[in-house]
């Protein structure tokens, strides 16, 4: 029985030997090339670490073959791979460093000079400096590395804002992404002929989730920088050239390149799965895409950090108009995902409640961290009869008449206001989806003048007293923002997702 | 020249981008920055620029950036 990727992965090399596995740039390495590098890492790195196993071991290097080899380097050493981001400001990457105190950090010459400052004691393997022709390759020592992990221990530690400041690592198992990739293959939404855009940063679980399909199912990776990210003609022109088949983003890029009506320019024939998720798709954008990519199957997934890569899956086979939300729709396989309401019991259909997760995708926990872990990994309250822990996600989602889940918002968007219970994100959509008053914002509660504002950007000229109007045609008048912040650019965090926690302390304590 | 040096410092104002010439290769703009500064770079020299002439080879350094606005004014 295989019950690790990286054991997989063995076989996907004996299968798919010359083929290409990673493409960066000008830079190509095939599956047995990447395999070599990464058993020869695994060896120095078992000599670092004095043959300890199940340890956190961070990479701090750009996206690249280096730090795909070194992640699975790692896993070939019997240790979890923790990816740090390289830009990240000095003091994020400390406090990460001082919460997980990963044994060994793999750097590059470049981005060492910098840990100098931030973290000088750790054990650092600089990777430049590693003459892959002096090492040897010992296959005993692998299988003895491997043979003294179990498919509950951790493979990789995502980290994740806490609201505190403090970073927390959240804990995958090896377990987790088997049964992951299994399902996304049986679905038939990955093929071992897939060629994958990648473009997420190598810290966040979309990045994870592409390393998987490649490791066990043979796919090609295109690695796609920031340099992409920032010049999306550039992006597509590059997914077109390498005739990516398969990507998985965020729905931020791709709103952009709706909005800049690139699709109409750029024709990506080649791509036949379109998987998005890490927040809401705005449906107008959306099917900006559907018009423009007919061939193309496109899947709505949905899913906390805290379980692995995903929980539910939607592939959108129906018209959706502009109007409506995409669904977010139904559970992938071995998982289950259901609904609390605030008095601990399931909701019927229609009645909102909190998205919760049970199954092997749930996370280990948070490292180090068993307090956090407690308020969120918990029994779950449907169960008296023996242990069973689920993870409560603090999103507020229904299941419809057609038994399909839809993502309503976040529980702490929430808000009470006036005496009224009021979805921020209900606002939301209301100014961007359905009136399409302005590009896009971010509805803030401020608790303590207990007022709603809208932070925006837009290229048009519309006034805060236009929007007003127009809303007071849509919406009751407790629900009407009354202050109108304009900013050049709304703020992100590095998912590219609008850094709503900035946004409320903004507002909380002024500019 | 001195005015979209003024854009980028608004940007940045913790960045070098007088010394820097690679702008993406030494990490200087972002997805986010790109964003920022072709509606400053629309403004100040009231041209218009096609989303498919935002490229990294328009933006990678003050002198690229300066020709692509020159030429965009005449």
């Amino acid at each position: 029985m295989v019950n690790l990727l990286i054991n997989c992965f063995d076989e996907t090399v004996r299968k798919n030997a010359d083929k290409t596995a990673i493409i960066d740039g000008n830079e190509k390495v095939t599956f047995t090339k990447l395999q070599e590098i990464s058993l020869k890492l695994s060896i120095i790195i078992n000599s670092k670490m004095q043959n300890e196993v199940k340890q956190p071991i961070a990479v701090y290097t750009k996206k690249s073959i280096a730090n795909v080899a070194s992640d699975i380097g790692i896993l070939y050493s019997g240790n979890a791979f923790l990816n740090l981001d390289v830009k990240s400001p000095a003091n994020r990457i400390s406090a990460i460093l001082s919460a997980i105190k990963p044994g060994l950090i793999i750097a590059t010459k470049e981005s060492a000079k910098n840990l100098e400052s931030i973290y000088p004691i750790c054990n650092i393997l600089i990777y430049d400096d590693i003459e892959f022709s002096a090492v040897n390759i010992d296959q005993t020592l692998k299988h003895h590395q491997l043979s003294r992990i179990i498919d509950a221990d951790p493979m990789c530690i995502i980290t994740t804002s806490g609201s505190t400041g403090t970073p927390k690592g959240v804990v995958l198992n090896h377990r987790s992404f088997m049964d992951f990739t299994k399902w996304a293959h049986d679905a038939g939404l990955i093929h071992d002929t897939d060629i994958i855009g990648n473009l997420s940063p190598i810290v966040f679980d979309l990045y994870c989730s592409d390393l998987c399909m490649m490791m066990r199912y043979g796919t090609s990776i295109v690695l796609l920088s920031e340099k992409h990210a920032a010049f999306p003609t550039y992006l597509l022109e590059t997914i077109r050239d390498n005739r990516v088949s398969y990507i998985f983003w965020v729905p931020t890029i791709m709103v952009n390149i709706a909005n800049m009506s690139l699709l109409d320019k750029i024709s990506l024939p080649d791509l036949k799965t379109i998987w998005f998720s890490g927040e809401v798709f705005p449906t107008k954008q959306y099917n900006v895409w559907k018009k423009h990519l007919p061939q193309a199957k496109f899947v709505n997934l949905y899913g906390p950090v805290e379980a692995t890569v995903d929980v539910t899956y939607y592939v959108v086979e129906k018209e959706i108009a502009d109007e409506d939300p995409i669904p977010i729709g139904y559970a992938c396989e071995n998982t289950d995902v259901f609904l609390l309401s605030e008095e601990n019991t399931a909701c019927k259909t229609g009645e909102e409640g909190e998205i919760c997760i049970r199954g092997t995708s749930l996370a280990m926990g948070y490292y180090n961290d068993p307090e956090k872990t407690a308020k969120v990994f918990v029994q779950n309250p449907l169960n008296k009869q023996y242990p069973e822990i689920i993870y409560k996600t603090g999103d507020i989602g229904v299941i419809n008449e057609a038994g399909e889940m839809i993502f309503r918002g976040r529980k702490d968007t929430l808000i009470k206001h006036a005496g009224y219970r009021i979805e921020l994100g209900e606002i939301e959509h209301t100014i961007i989806n359905k009136l399409k008053l302005i590009e896009n914002g971010c509805i803030v509660y401020n608790s303590v003048a207990k007022e709603i504002v809208l932070y925006y950007e837009t290229m048009s000229n519309i006034t805060p007293q236009d929007i007003r109007v127009r809303l007071s045609n849509e919406l009751p008048q407790y629900m009407i923002p009354s202050k109108y912040i304009k900013l050049n650019a709304m703020p992100r965090n590095t998912n590219g997702k609008i850094d709503r926690l900035y946004l409320k302390e903004l507002c909380l304590h002024g500019e | 020249m001195e005015k979209i040096l003024e854009i980028l410092k608004t940007l940045h104002p913790e960045y070098d981008y007088e010394k820097s010439t690679n702008y993406l290769d030494d990490g200087l703009l972002d997805s986010f920055d790109i964003i920022a500064l072709v509606t400053e770079l629309e403004d100040n020299f009231n041209i218009d620029i096609d989303p498919i002439e935002i490229i990294p080879n328009n933006f990678e350094s003050m002198n690229k950036i300066k020709s692509f606005v020159e030429n965009k004014q005449h």
